[in-house]
């Protein structure tokens, strides 16, 4: 029973070989036949496998596959290649295979034009089964694998029009800063494999959750961990300090956040899958399974939520100003993956998950239907150049409202519910404070705004595109459209699995979860707690007014009186370049980081290697050149000198002889 | 079969050059029909000797042993341990892949071209299986000679000075190596050259005497890993070099160094070595952060190549100084990564070198319109070179980084920024070369790959991933004789293994008295 998951993950790889090898000769059909196909068979056997899991008693959802093969046997460091499937695998599982299969399913339409379809396909198959290896692995390493095996196609489908310089640019800047990231992962799995002497999840959570029981001599055998760098408990600080580096790398957070919105360089369900749904929330993923170390690192804990809720309210504002509409949605995603990060820095690690979940709906549908607009656009992406979309298309409008409901946290859409367990958690959890509600809260608000704005500004007023384009405006095909359907139904029942008490519900979502953070719980800090629910309704009413003025400033300013829009930005045009050229942080790395280590290269080769050391070898060999070349006229070739030094060697020889 | 196999193994290509000695000059396909077919049977024969080889065994196997110069106590002494058996069976196989790489890479004066491949090989073999000193260092410096011919006939403008920096750089430590050789050897009696009797009488040298004669050795080594400082030659030599020359070079001749260092340096002075870790790790680390930084800047594609072994050569040294499983073991299987990667990446330039006759980056741009399935080999070949999991290049350094980490984490920390190096100086010479429009007209219609270029390229692939995928087939062979090693070193070292002696996490109660009891260490 379970033991098939692993075909979960190789699925999608087996249509990427099939697909790389042979993609070319085959007939486009046959490619969508087997990339869609083989991503629909991993969905399927996830949903066996769900049901499979529900099967058993909640204790006991945990199904592990140690060791297919031995990978890596070194010492006492042995990786193995092997999977687990536990509540939190089978939901990262569905929505990655779910998703994954539905945004292949409309690139078959959106993609239809390009030469390169097999191409697209085949790097599509590679990333989810990355992706898949990502969430199904047991042990850290393995993990890795798919982490960076992500990173590599996200590289790859960025740069897939590569003929665009800008789109090689971002391929490569997306890789680069994510190394950075995965240089503070590898980091974090050596610390944890001399600490805990494995890299296996449930070897190194179970010593670490059975070393804080022996530390408080509350049961169990003791377990003693290897203190290598004499950090004590500040071990479990680094490990996870390290490991939260790469988060920041893959799910673009601050500092790290900068590659994420040149991504949108690649084709738009790309943008969809790979940088809105599934590969930006791997960090999210990793902190949540890591969640028992997290909470032995309370100062870590601190500093996710920090970080969390700064990206989460400053990409907000860099969404307000921006016209291209992919943009607007990637600085949206910088700043939802922030509010997973809030909420897994006060420890709320379930609602994280749900956020995760409900947004993969809805952004991955916000993605495609922006897709949809500008396929209808003839790629136009600049909202200031679009309008009065919404009878021309449909179908893209309606859902793209939808989505836009959920993400703004309208009461029953699925965005709602989660957002809400954040914004509630993030102000009663121990771990939090009220200045993240505060700051959460107000991104909400923020977030309602730039959406209605884009809405506003795509589908409401008259179009503003050229003459040629705006005959040329049509609804995408059915392959497309089916697509955003399913995301919307998802987009508004999604959250419905969790509902909280407060709202009649069972908050079934966190029951399911909840083995998976059974450990951490024990661990956490248990303070007192309000009763009743008076609180979380005063909140829960805070949010969504602020929601709704939010709607109404968009409305007045994007549909009603767009002058003072315009008034507003020539009043404010220093905070709006600022806020527009996004504080300026890509320019500062450019020429803080870039620009200098570029500058020290070039010294490094052209000074210290050019005229330093090989200034040094060959001032040597001139050295002993010179000093030959001085030698070399004693030979003369005279007979009569070398008589006279004959001579001189004599008299000198026998003077020596008869004085001593 | 089994005693003399070693000894058919190094002097096949011997064979091999009598036979294109009696072959005309001007008969170009017999000549490369014997080079290939005598190189491909040495690989065969290296294969064979990985499957009767003793996994369980830590010393010597297949041992041949006759006395060559007895008035000296010189003798033939042949073997190989798990240690030597990788570096033999890479350079037999990079030793056919050159010779197939060269088929219409090379039209002027073949014959000497193959020979000096041939005579190459032999020496290179030779270095590695020898178990006496003295058969060590003449074939250490008989391999010189072709290599010398190589670059400084079949080179490119700069050739001479190439050559003769190389030489010059070589010989200086070649020559401080003798002198140590030959000081041992007296001071022991003079009586043997046998490695593993002079390893037993070394190891009770004074540490000051030690000192000495690592230093000597050392120099030779390091100066052929290239350790930074001691680099420079290699980037002449490589940009000049013929393109199975680089391969060759770059992997198998580094090789020696890092293999010198396994095999003399380490086992023979380990009081000394203990000293000099420091040092050792230091240079390697500035090597891996230098080599990548002046990588990224490069404007020749060969000597962003070379540049960027000079990084991964320091990996390699920093695995070595980290004395457990992990670092030794990483270490050994990045030298088999170095040469699989490099040699594929010099292959992949040559290529290109043949159709357009110029290796600048800034020549090219938009080349995987033109030449998509040369573009995806090399891609797949730097991906493996910056170490994506799965791939060969992952395993080396994730075991280099993770060994070093639990001896000095420091270094560790520094050497894996050489990760995020990495794929900037590749990704950024990825970009530049295979990405954006096409510009110019010369590159516009550029031939792909024929079949034989990809039948060369595909046996890297698949070491690429198979090592990647599953390098159990090349860790498990290797463990016993590096587990040997360890044992016979750690003896002499106060080197703190971590996995046993670490400090043990003393339990923090907020609520009760710190207590000093340390419990057993969890394994």
């Amino acid at each position: 029973m379970l033991d098939y998951i692993w075909l979960i993950v190789v699925m999608p790889l087996l249509g990427f070989l099939i697909n790389g090898l042979f993609g070319k000769k085959f007939p486009r059909a046959m490619v969508s036949l087997i990339a869609c196909g083989t991503v629909l068979v991993s969905f399927i056997m996830s949903v066996i496998a769900l049901f499979e899991l529900l099967q058993l008693d909640p204790h006991h959802r945990y199904h592990e596959i140690y060791s297919l093969f031995k990978w890596i046997p070194s010492g006492a460091l042995n990786v193995e290649i092997g999977f687990l499937f536990d509540p939190l695998s089978a939901v990262m599982a569905l929505v990655v295979s779910g998703v994954g299969f539905l945004i292949h399913v409309y690139s078959i339409g959106y993609m239809s034009h390009d030469k390169d379809y097999s191409r697209f396909f085949t790097y599509m198959n590679l990333f989810t089964g990355s992706m898949l290896l990502l969430v199904l692995a047991n042990n850290f390493l393995l993990l890795f694998v798919g982490w960076e095996g992500v990173g590599l196609c996200s590289y790859l489908l960025i740069g897939f029009w590569y003929t665009r310089q800008s789109a090689a640019n971002a391929g490569m800047k997306a890789f680069i800063v994510n190394r950075i990231g995965d240089f503070g992962f590898l980091l974090g799995m050596m610390l944890i494999f001399w600490t805990f002497g494995s890299l296996n999840f449930h070897e190194v959570f179970n010593s670490a959750f059975g070393f804080f029981h022996s530390m408080h001599g509350t049961g169990g055998e003791e377990v003693v961990l290897k203190d290598v760098l004499g950090l004590g408990m500040g071990t479990f600080t680094l490990i996870t300090i390290f490991l939260f580096i790469g988060a920041t790398g893959k799910s673009a957070q601050i500092p790290l956040y900068v590659w994420l919105p040149d991504a949108m360089e690649g084709p738009t369900p790309v943008s969809a899958l790979i940088h809105a749904a599934t590969m930006v929330t791997a960090g999210v993923y990793m902190v949540a399974r890591c969640n028992v170390l997290y909470l032995l690192a309370p100062d870590t804990l601190m500093l996710v939520a920090i970080i969390g809720a700064a990206t989460a309210f400053f990409a907000a504002t860099m969404g307000v100003a921006q016209n291209d509409i992919k943009r607007v949605l990637a600085y949206s995603t910088v700043s939802q993956l922030g509010y997973m990060f809030l909420a897994c820095g006060v420890a709320a690690f379930g609602a994280g998950i749900f956020h995760l979940m409900t947004h993969a709906f809805f952004k991955a549908l916000l993605f495609l239907a922006a897709g949809s607009v500008i396929h209808g656009m003839s790629e136009i992406q600049d909202m200031r150049r679009m309008g009065g979309l919404k009878s021309k298309m449909p179908a893209t409008f309606i859902t793209m409202l939808l989505a836009t409901l959920a993400i703004s946290g309208i009461p029953l859409f699925s965005g709602f519910f989660s957002k809400d367990e954040i914004l509630w958690k993030s102000f009663s959890s121990d771990y939090g404070g009220i200045v993240f509600w505060i700051i959460g809260l107000v991104t909400a608000g923020i977030t309602a705004f730039y959406m209605f704005r884009l809405i506003y500004l795509t589908f409401y007023g008259k179009n503003r595109a050229p003459e040629d384009v705006q005959h040329n405006i049509h609804e995408s095909p059915k392959s497309m459209t089916v697509p955003l359907m399913i995301l919307a139904f998802l987009a508004v029942v999604g959250g419905w699995v969790g509902i909280p008490p407060a709202l009649g519900g069972g908050a079934w979502f966190e029951h399911f979860l909840h083995p998976v953070f059974a450990q951490g719980e024990e661990i956490m800090a248990h303070g007192h707690h309000p009763e009743g629910f008076t609180m979380e309704y005063i909140l829960m009413a805070a949010s969504v007014v602020l929601v709704l003025i939010s709607i109404f400033v968009a409305y007045t300013l994007y549909r009603k009186k767009p002058e003072i829009a315009a008034n507003l930005r020539e009043k404010f045009s220093g905070l709006h370049k600022v806020v527009y050229n996004k504080y300026f942080v890509d320019e500062f790395y450019q020429g803080a980081v870039v620009k200098p280590l570029v500058g020290l290269s070039f010294f490094l080769w052209k000074v210290f290697d050019v005229v330093v050391i090989d200034g040094l070898a060959n001032g040597l060999a001139y050295m002993i050149k010179s000093f030959s070349s001085g030698g070399r006229k004693i030979q003369t070739g005279f007979l009569r000198n070398y008589l006279l030094i004959f001579v001189l060697g004599v008299v000198v020889f026998l003077a020596y002889v008869v004085l001593r | 079969m089994d005693s003399s196999i070693l000894t058919i193994l190094t002097f096949l290509p011997i064979l091999g050059v009598i036979l294109i000695w009696l072959t005309g000059k001007e008969n170009h396909s017999m000549i490369k029909i014997i080079a290939w077919a005598v190189t491909f049977i040495d690989f065969v024969l290296s294969l064979y000797i990985y499957f009767n080889f003793d996994a369980a065994e830590s010393g010597f196997q297949f041992v041949y042993n006759v006395p060559w110069i007895s008035h000296f106590g010189i003798q033939y002494a042949v073997g190989i341990d798990g240690i030597s058996l990788w570096l033999v069976i890479l350079t037999t196989f990079l030793g056919w892949l050159a010779v197939w790489s060269s088929w219409t890479a090379v039209k002027d004066r073949l014959k000497g071209y193959m020979v000096s491949l041939l005579i190459l090989q032999t020496g290179m073999l030779g270095v590695f299986v020898s178990m006496d000193l003295f058969l060590f260092y003449v074939f250490w410096e008989v391999m010189l000679i072709p290599m010398y011919f190589l670059i400084g006939i079949w080179g490119g403008p700069r050739k001479i000075y190439a050559t003769i920096k190389f030489v010059l750089f070589t010989m200086l430590g070649s020559l401080l190596m003798l002198v140590a050789i030959l000081f041992i050897y007296f001071k022991s009696g003079g009586t043997t050259f046998s490695i593993l009797e002079l390893t037993r009488f070394c190891v009770t040298l004074p540490v000051s005497t030690q000192m000495w004669l690592f230093a000597a050795f050392g120099l030779a080594f390091a100066i052929k890993v290239p350790m930074f400082p001691f680099h420079t030659w290699l980037p002449d030599a490589h940009v000049q070099a013929p393109t199975a020359g680089s391969v060759i070079l770059a992997g198998v001749l580094l090789k020696m160094g890092t293999y010198g260092f396994l095999r003399f340096c380490i086992p023979m002075f380990p009081q000394a070595f203990e000293q000099f870790i420091p040092a050792i790790s230091v240079l390697a680390v500035i090597g891996i952060i230098y080599g990548a930084l002046v990588a990224m800047v490069q404007k020749d594609v060969k000597s962003l190549v070379a540049f960027s072994s000079v990084s991964h050569m320091g990996f390699i040294m920093l695995g070595l100084t980290a004395l457990n499983m992990q670092g030794m073991q990483g270490s050994i299987l990045q030298m088999l990564n170095h040469g699989i990667s490099t040699g594929a990446l010099f292959m992949i330039v040559g290529m290109i070198y043949e159709r357009r006759h110029t290796r600048m980056i800034a020549e090219f741009g938009g080349v995987f319109k033109s030449m998509p399935i040369w573009s995806t080999f090399f891609i797949i070949v730097a991906l493996s070179s910056i170490g994506l999991p799965f791939t060969n290049g992952f395993v080396g350094e994730f075991l280099i980084l993770t060994g070093t980490f639990g001896v000095a984490p420091v270094y560790a920390i520094l050497g894996a920024t050489g990760v995020i190096l990495a794929a900037c100086y590749m990704l950024w010479m990825i970009k530049r070369v295979l990405f954006g429009e096409l510009t110019k007209d010369e590159n516009k219609n550029l031939t792909d790959l024929k079949l034989f270029e990809k039948l060369v390229l595909v046996p890297f692939i698949i070491m690429i991933f198979w090592i990647g995928i599953y390098p159990s087939t090349f860790l498990n062979p290797m463990k016993t004789s590096v587990e040997k090693l360890i044992g016979d070193v750690t003896k002499y070292v106060k080197h703190t293994d971590i996995e046993n002696e670490a400090e043990a996490f003393i339990p923090y109660n907020p609520h009760e008295p710190q207590t000093e009891e340390h419990a057993d260490v969890r394994h």
